[in-house]
């Protein structure tokens, strides 16, 4: 932008972003460099820490098979939901993209919708369908299948019905936004050269599509990983996430040296996945959504 | 091709009902006028909205919710319509790297977030409380403002803001006369969206609310635990609509001023008519 003093021009982007970065630094840097320290601290029965370098709160994380089967059940509960939403997420995706439909936006629209509707109440929803006084239930009894209600609420399927509901609409606007991309005369292209219908899906749509489903699939993963709120609503007393765990270390047991060790490892293991996925796609793809 | 399309055409309606089905059974259930608020549906009656407006503690944490929302907003938006600027308008060493960690908050799990938060704060003497929950909010919405911002942002021309510029404008002045009035749906986009993620979060809060504070969702986790009681459900209606209306009346009203932006003639505009009138007032 014109301006006379070309020092005063090169700060300009600095102080504009100013503000916002040292919110990032004091909010986000800072107490997540803090929890590394604090991770090594103990604390004591009486419930005074002791600072220093201990290992044994991330020697309790590491090797206790408690914490190892939670980890297991957690990246179980992610990756089902992540492939459920991947498999129902491109079909209305794929819709979307190649309809001729004309209240398209009005879907796209829909789409958009959930993004808006509180987590909590679409969570609580499914007690409404699958509990015992349930419109499933209801409809059962009615039809005479069963007399009593049958109990399908609160184990680890409806966990995963309840992230899908929560996790698809991401699933599915990251697909679309990169089925919309795609050249239809490439599909065209292919079929004219012979390919079938669904060849021609096969070997074109599908891969020109894997950035919009990689995307998809790594919002799905991490946030479904790191939910404790749907196995508190919808799951039994058996299906605590791993950070359910962080949340009784941190709140319940207030022992936050525990507490810090346990986030820190969903930390890790989310990064890793992050990581992975920036290897070989890059963000970019994913900011693309919100265009 | 035919019989796959309809498939395919068929597989959609379907998710379509798994997304919106459930949220629309809350909705039904909400006027239900059995006591139990459960199928079978009774009659229509508006007894839970009647229960919720009596109910001191839902109405309390409708208040917490809707200031923590506003003043969120309020700053996230302004964070992030300045740092959207410095990114789409300039070039700078380190970009990339700024740019990723304007979106880090994000790129941490919530819980991650919270813990650390709650932790450092803690040890520098801040206690669960509104400040804290106000801070935590500003962190996990900034990003999503900025990705929203940004993308509006890049379809904004400069052009006006250089005329102004150049017929001597300073740059404060340039951006409070030509360019916020230009990104101004993208700053009232953004603070929409940093208010409703706001109004909707319930990961954070819980860490981050003191004992006796609640927000809306918390209160319905709460509510929950002890019993599905049908007013969770007007409750739940309730919420929709404040986080649904908000956000369509919202981009109605972008919808609106952007026209009027746009219906100014297009060559008038390109001689810098719109800048000349505005610089002529000082």
């Amino acid at each position: 932008m014109a301006s006379l003093d070309p020092m005063d021009n090169a700060w300009r982007p600095w102080r504009l972003l100013a503000p916002a970065l040292s919110a990032i630094f004091l909010l986000l840097v800072v107490p997540v460099a803090f929890i590394v320290v604090y991770s090594f601290w103990l604390r004591t029965a009486t419930g005074a820490d002791i600072a220093g370098f201990h290992l044994d709160n991330w020697i309790e994380v590491l090797t206790d098979p408690f914490y190892r089967d939670i980890m297991g059940f957690t990246i179980w509960i992610a990756f089902a939901t992540t492939v459920v939403c991947a498999v129902a997420g491109y079909v209305p995706a794929y819709f979307i993209a190649t309809t001729q439909f004309k209240h398209k936006a009005f879907l796209l629209l829909l789409l958009m919708l959930p993004f808006w509707i509180s987590y909590i109440i679409r969570t609580m929803s499914w007690i409404n369908i699958l509990g015992s006084s349930g419109i499933v239930n209801a409809a059962l009894i009615w039809i005479g299948l069963t007399d009593e209600p049958i109990q399908m609420l609160y184990n680890q399927w409806t966990v995963i019905v309840g992230l899908v509901h929560f996790l698809l609409p991401f699933m599915i606007l990251n697909i679309y936004v990169s089925l919309y991309g795609i050249d239809r005369n490439l599909v065209d292209a292919a079929r004219s050269l012979g390919c079938t219908g669904w060849q021609a899906f096969r070997e074109v749509t599908l891969p020109l599509s894997l950035p919009g489903l990689a995307a998809g699939s790594l919002l799905c993963f991490v946030l479904g990983a790191g939910t404790y709120i749907t196995p508190l609503v919808l799951g039994g007393p058996t299906d605590a996430m791993f950070a359910n765990l962080v949340f009784d270390a941190i709140i319940t047991q207030l022992n936050w040296p525990l507490g810090s060790a346990l986030s820190l490892v969903l930390l890790i293991l989310l990064g890793c996945v992050v990581a992975v996925y920036n290897r070989f796609a890059g963000m970019g793809q994913i900011a693309k959504s919100f265009g | 091709m035919f019989t796959s399309w309809n498939l395919i055409r068929l597989g959609t309606v379907l998710i379509y009902l798994f997304m919106f089905a459930p949220v629309a059974v809350v909705v039904l259930l909400s006027f239900n006028s059995s006591q139990f608020g459960s199928f079978p549906m009774e009659g229509v009656s508006l007894r839970w909205f009647e229960a919720l407006w009596d109910n001191q503690a839902i109405v309390r944490a409708f208040q917490t919710s809707l200031l923590l929302g506003a003043l969120t907003a309020v700053i996230s938006t302004t964070l992030g319509v300045l740092a959207s600027l410095a990114m789409v308008r300039y070039d700078f060493p380190g970009k990339t790297l700024i740019a990723t960690a304007l979106i880090a908050p994000i790129l941490v799990p919530e819980v991650v977030l919270a813990v650390a938060l709650l932790l450092f704060l803690g040890a520098m003497g801040v206690p669960k409380s509104f400040p804290l929950l106000l801070a935590g909010h500003v962190i996990f919405t900034l990003p999503f403002v900025i990705l929203v911002v940004q993308a509006r942002l890049v379809s904004v021309r400069r052009d006006y803001e250089e005329a102004a510029m150049s017929l001597g404008a300073g740059p404060i002045e340039t951006f409070f006369q030509i360019t916020l009035p230009l990104i101004l749906p993208a700053v009232l986009a953004g603070g929409l969206f940093a208010f409703t993620i706001s109004f909707d979060d319930i990961t954070g809060t819980l860490f981050w609310k003191p004992g006796g504070v609640e927000t809306v969702p918390t209160q319905i986790f709460a509510m929950l635990r002890n019993s599905i009681s049908p007013e969770i459900n007007a409750l739940g209606t309730v919420m929709i609509i404040v986080t649904v209306a908000l956000p369509l009346l919202g981009a109605a009203a972008a919808r609106r001023l952007g026209r009027k932006q746009r219906g100014c003639p297009a060559h008038k505009r390109h001689a810098g008519t719109g800048s000349d009138r505005t610089l002529r007032r000082h």
